[in-house]
């Protein structure tokens, strides 16, 4: 059977090749399992467009990664830049989060205390998937005396609760963005093995990891080409949620003063700032606290419906 | 069945050990001389002291010995009871904490119950309501809860129900209206994320058989869910009781911080902020404890309280 690529008319070419029985959406149904993997991903995409909750949370986390490198594209102004004829200011549209108490826009100062707050959640993350996911997969991967080993080792790091273990290291090594996105990555590197081994182990006993090893693949091909991308979905997942609560340490932390010196505004040091004057300039603390909220919601909103459309 | 309640008893005293470990590597490893911080603290330049004095500082926190004698002094002290010395207030660790303990457990009390009240019913009434938005709504809840910073609440509790209405103070510990606002503040989080499992394991609960055998016996559809559903679904929610003490320990420090109360949690606080290394460890060690001895109760419970599961489980 020959049929024309080139038209428009190739669908209605291959229906009249096949059975009558078979209607249009049960070809476009096997289209996708023919496809594979990016079939199915092109109709989760579809199934995500249609979420409009989810659409906003997604542009809000980019509108937040996008201003914490470019901070200048959404505010005129500087962060230290002063307006002594307008101190303590309440929000309008000129200054859209109102003025502090020598004059500084805070809507300017949040967005360029984004880069430092996005630099450290990005890091931390980082450090807990790439070691988390290291020691998840060697441990499900490897079995015996290393798992053993290794799943000790993770017992006894969520025996400390991880904001203490993050203060604990920042005792020692001092303050500052970096040593809090060192000390929060850390914290987070126990669920990212869990996690990552409870899949490796469900993974390694598919018929297809059989099928690869009894065609003669090695091993290492087996791991890389056959189980690392089967179970890398829900550590993804875990990784949104994960940011989320990256996010929260890290600004608690700055909150606690542990942050970057002034005059940088880490989001934490802005709403604890603000707190000597919330009786009277509410929004010096309130509108920074509720643009990370906002935020951390957005994540495990993204998080949540993922893992929605996983199962 | 003795078997199975040593060896629990035996591992979480590994991972006890363990974690002083970890946690004596972290503070005592890594770059940092105490005594040095509190000399230029207080306006003295480390360098122009004779070198005895500042030696003579060192051996008295037993700094001057090295590491492993320092590990194995305070490991044995920590078996006694001994904590070692506060390096900024030059008292026993054990009284500097039980100083401040007092306030911090009354509060992490007051926040449990109301977590485990408000967490129960917002489980219960999520699984129970038929009108289908309401129940997206109540079930949505709890995410919402658990993912606004402890920071945040707190500051949002002072500014409506201090400053706008005068209703209770905002810092402070006197009387039972300071515990109010902070209790609220730990119990919004920890109760949420009681709330999410319950309501997890009330949906698996609620789709047993024994549940139609309940309804069909005539038993209305409350009365069922609270009979023989409640307590079905609590005890998987029992095994997330040592991540919320963890969590109710960690909220502590940011919210007696931020109501000005004395306690063990803003005692954190400054003990980092002035680099006061036996208390941060005892302070870990004391959560990292709170935190094995809940689980190794919940554990040896689990048995008793639900036979259907193996005395010996399967390792996990």
């Amino acid at each position: 059977m020959t049929v024309d690529i080139s038209g428009a008319s190739d669908e209605s070419a291959v229906l009249s090749a096949l059975p009558p029985l078979q209607r249009p959406d049960e070809v476009r149904a096997s289209r996708h399992v023919e496809s594979g993997r990016y079939g199915n991903l092109r109709a989760g995409l579809a199934q995500l467009a249609r979420k409009p909750i989810f659409i906003i949370a997604l542009l809000y986390v980019l509108f937040v990664i996008v201003s914490a490198i470019f901070p200048s594209w959404f505010s005129t102004g500087q962060p230290y830049a002063t307006f002594p004829t307008d101190v303590m200011q309440p929000p309008s549209l000129h200054h859209l989060f109102g003025t502090d108490e020598i004059g500084r826009d805070l809507w300017t100062r949040v967005l360029y205390g984004s880069a430092l707050t996005i630099k450290a959640t990005i890091t931390a993350v980082a450090i807990g998937l790439v070691a988390g996911l290291s020691f998840g997969v060697v441990s499900g991967f490897y079995g015996g005396w290393v798992d053993a080993l290794i799943m000790r080792i993770v017992d006894t790091l969520l025996a400390i609760p991880a904001l203490l273990f993050a203060l604990a290291i920042i005792t020692s090594v001092g303050y500052g963005t970096i040593p809090v996105a060192l000390a929060v990555g850390l914290g987070v590197i126990p669920g990212f093995a869990r996690t990552t081994r409870a899949e490796v182990l469900r993974v390694k006993t598919q018929p297809f990891v059989e099928a690869a090893r009894a065609s003669g693949a090695s091993w290492m091909r087996v791991l890389v080409r056959h189980i690392l991308p089967n179970s890398w979905g829900p550590v993804a997942v875990l990784a949104v949620l994960d940011a989320g609560v990256v996010i929260i340490a890290i600004a608690s932390l700055s909150f606690l003063g542990f942050g970057a010196p002034p005059p940088a505004s880490e989001w934490g040091t802005l709403i604890s700032d603000g707190r000597d004057f919330l009786v009277t300039s509410w929004w010096l603390s309130l509108l920074p606290g509720l643009f990370v909220a906002v935020l951390v919601l957005s994540l495990n909103h993204i998080s949540k419906t993922l893992q929605e459309l996983e199962r | 069945m003795t078997r199975y309640v040593i060896g629990r008893i035996l591992q979480a005293i590994a991972v006890l050990w363990a974690a002083y470990t970890v946690a004596f590597a972290v503070l005592y490893l890594l770059p940092s001389n105490p005594v040095e911080l509190q000399l230029a603290a207080a306006g003295v330049d480390p360098g122009s002291l004779p070198p005895g004095q500042l030696h003579a500082e060192e051996a008295k926190f037993g700094l001057d010995q090295p590491l492993i004698v320092q590990y194995f002094d305070h490991l044995g002290g920590f078996l006694h009871g001994n904590l070692g010395t506060s390096i900024t207030q030059d008292i026993p660790v054990t009284q500097v904490i039980g100083n401040r303990i007092g306030s911090t457990l009354l509060l992490s009390l007051v926040a449990g119950v109301v977590a485990l009240i408000a967490g129960t019913t917002l489980a219960y009434l999520a699984t129970y309501v038929g009108v289908k938005p309401l129940r997206l709504f109540l079930s949505r809840l709890p995410a919402f809860g658990a993912s606004l910073p402890a920071f945040l609440t707190g500051l949002l509790l002072i500014q409506f129900l201090s400053f706008k209405l005068d209703w209770l103070p905002a810092s402070g510990q006197q009387g039972w209206q300071s515990l109010v606002m902070p209790a609220i503040t730990i119990s919004l989080i920890t109760g949420s994320v009681l709330a999410q499992v319950l309501m997890r394991s009330f949906e698996e609960v609620m789709r047993q058989p024994y549940i139609i055998t309940a309804r069909a016996k005539g038993l209305s559809r409350g009365a069922v869910q609270l009979k023989h559903g409640l307590r079905n679904a609590a005890l998987p929610a029992m095994t997330i009781l040592g991540v919320i003490a963890g969590l109710t320990v960690t909220s502590s420090v940011v919210v007696e911080t931020e109501f000005t109360r004395q306690g063990v949690g803003s005692l954190t606080q400054q003990a980092v902020s002035t680099q006061d290394i036996p208390v941060v460890l005892a302070i870990v060690m004391l959560a990292a404890t709170l935190f094995v001895v809940i689980n190794l109760i919940v554990d040896l419970l689990y048995p008793i309280l639900d036979p259907r599961i193996s005395h010996y489980p399967k390792a996990a």
